[in-house]
């Protein structure tokens, strides 16, 4: 875990770098610039700058494009949203009902994370911690359903839970949702728990902990950058997720917001502006969420999938 | 006796020694695997026996007094249809080209990335940003750029370059790469940060040694850091491909399969007659083809890949 550090630690490898070089010293604020060796070692700047410039530009420009719909009023065609309108997010959130399709697709996002962090910490215990029969085959299923495609599951889930009465029930998108992201987020955890060393527990048994206990006290805490990884990405799949709410919520009042916004796309004459606003309503918790966990997902894949 | 073998670790398994403290403990694992299994059970392995069940029907939804028995009709019905094979080679042509892309930019982007530089821990979050993007909000991003009165053509237009009032998604091939290009935006920061995370483990004494040896940029990346790199971008393109062959939210909002049928990929039409046709028994049949042709592919695709390996070593 320690050198995933370095991730979200801008200058670290300059640390890294210096007992190397014996001449770096002698220069003091220089640095490495100006040594032959140094110079070779060192990719030109602008072969970092330009390229990297380039794709920025393709990576941020839809980005400005629908924010620039979204605050800047009907029938402009500059191309600085000047000046601001916050008409259109009025127009999603009351009219054309984004206030119901966004309570609707938290309240799923949120029981699909807690479900799934909390199976994934059980199951990820299990083939962590001990061995048993059948664990192999276990391990084999979980992967194995990684090949499974949601698409595919429409028709036999949709069956499913209309035999159960679930058809327009929320819960039958967090059951799917679930289901689907369940199995790489309890072998991504078992990785997380194999990473601390079970001597931290044993000892807090020594001490009189249960099992339990000795778990939630020593190993949850250095669980946590694993928990925030594990967690964000069921949100965002949850959140994201289209196909099983299209197929199996059917009225208005239980849409989420991706099928608000197919269904925005889908009419006649779009309104452009209310349909950039649904777009950036769609994407800021995404946003902030992955804000949150982005130096996590790196260090998270590198040390719990990778090594895992 | 028993309980002393039932307490031993059994032969042969690489993993961790067992640290059981009570017989008591004996069936903890599984009490702790069972809410995973369970629903693993009902909701995934369960559907796919319908699946083979509801192929051998006709089954449809909104007319119901058609449904029974039909035997392999559905099957007979599938290769005979045009639009079943032209879905079949569009996604293979999708799928490659969305990967080998993907692959391309994502490894150089890692590339650029991993190296130090003022405002690298910007430049990561924001290269980074379309990951978390849903297929439906990139169509609506790409369809305001696309479409001709809201995108870029009117501004081109007005520079003198193309015409007034055309879309890339009128036409069949400016479609693909149109869906081509917007799925791209928001699938090579997969491909980025994965290859990152597996550049950040190569020790930089490696580098070190082979510039002590006078290798230059080139030579140290195809001898020090593509052979790292090698499971990873195994794991990745064969995730990746698995994933593009599924991908349904992009094409089923940006195109829905047209211009025509153009765009349609397999997953896509089998969302399209269960969705909107309600034909169970017919899309059960296309999803078996293409579980089929799913698992063909990973067995083939990791089968030639440790082949490699072994010529290597």
């Amino acid at each position: 875990m320690s050198s995933a550090h370095s991730v979200a630690a801008p200058g670290s490898e300059r640390v890294v770098n210096t007992p190397d070089s014996s001449d770096d010293g002698s220069r003091g604020a220089g640095r490495r610039r100006g040594s032959s060796l140094a110079r070779a070692r060192r990719t030109p700047r602008w072969a970092i700058y330009v390229p990297l410039a380039l794709y920025l530009v393709f990576t941020l420009v839809p980005f400005y494009w629908i924010l620039l719909f979204a605050f800047r009023e009907t029938g402009s065609t500059a191309l600085f949203p000047w000046p601001l309108t916050f008409e259109h997010f009025g127009t999603v959130w009351n009219v054309a009902g984004f206030a119901v399709f966004f309570k609707n697709s938290v309240i799923i996002a949120m029981l699909t994370l807690v479900l799934t962090t909390v199976f994934a910490l059980l199951g990820g215990y299990a083939l962590a911690r001990f061995e048993f029969r059948g664990k192999a085959a276990f391990m084999v299923m979980m992967l194995c359903t990684q090949f499974i495609p949601g698409a595919m599951m429409l028709i036999p889930l949709f069956d499913i839970f209309r035999a159960a009465g679930l058809i327009n029930s929320l819960w039958s998108i967090v059951v799917a949702d679930t289901v689907f992201h369940l199995p790489l987020s309890l072998i991504l955890m078992m990785g997380f728990i194999r990473n601390i060393p079970i001597e931290l527990e044993e000892a807090s048994w020594i001490d009189g902990c249960g099992r339990f206990r000795g778990f939630l006290a020593v190993a949850l805490p250095l669980l946590k950058p694993g928990i925030v990884a594990i967690s964000s990405f069921a949100f965002i799949a949850s959140w994201n997720n289209f196909l099983f709410a299209l197929m199996f919520l059917n009225s208005q009042d239980q849409f989420t917001v991706p099928v608000g916004l197919s269904y925005m796309l889908g009419e006649y004459s779009v309104d452009f502006g209310a349909l950039a606003a649904g777009g950036v309503v769609a994407v800021v918790p995404v946003v902030l969420v992955f804000a949150y966990v982005q130096k996590f997902l790196v260090q998270g894949l590198s040390a719990g999938a990778v090594k895992g | 006796m028993a309980v002393l073998e039932a307490d031993a670790p059994p032969a042969g398994t690489g993993a961790p020694p067992v640290r059981r403290r009570r017989s008591s403990e004996r069936w903890t694992p599984y009490a702790l695997i069972a809410p995973t299994a369970a629903l693993i059970a009902v909701f995934l392995i369960y559907p796919i026996g319908n699946v083979v069940y509801y192929s051998l029907f006709k089954y449809n939804v909104i007319k119901p007094w058609a449904n029974g028995f039909v035997g392999l009709d559905n099957y007979r019905q599938m290769l005979a249809d045009p639009l079943f094979w032209n879905s079949l080679a569009f996604t293979t042509k999708w799928v490659l080209v969305e990967v080998v892309l993907q692959l391309v930019f994502g490894v150089v982007l890692a590339l650029l990335i991993n190296e130090s530089f003022i405002g690298r821990t910007l430049a990561r979050s924001l290269v980074f940003s379309p990951w978390a993007v849903s297929g439906v909000l990139t169509t609506t991003i790409w369809l305001l750029i696309y479409n001709p009165t809201t995108g870029f053509a009117r501004y081109l237009a007005d520079f003198g370059i193309g015409e007034y009032g055309t879309s890339p998604l009128i036409a069949g091939n400016s479609a693909f790469w149109a869906a081509v290009v917007a799925e791209l935006w928001r699938g090579v920061p997969f491909f980025a940060i994965l290859i990152l995370a597996d550049l950040q483990s190569i020790s930089g004494d490696l580098y070190e040694a082979a510039e002590v040896d006078g290798a230059g940029p080139v030579r140290k990346f195809w001898s020090i850091t593509l052979p790292h790199l090698r499971n990873a971008i195994i794991l990745t393109t064969l995730l990746r491909s698995i994933w593009e062959f599924n991908n349904v939210d992009l094409l089923y909002t940006l195109t829905g399969g047209g211009p025509g049928h153009a765009t349609m990929t397999l997953p896509l039409y089998v969302a399209r007659l269960a969705v909107d046709a309600k034909e169970f028994g017919y899309g059960s049949a296309l999803t078996m083809s293409a579980f089929v042709i799913l698992a063909a592919f990973s067995i083939t695709y990791l089968w030639f890949s440790r082949m490699g390996r072994e010529d290597k070593s």
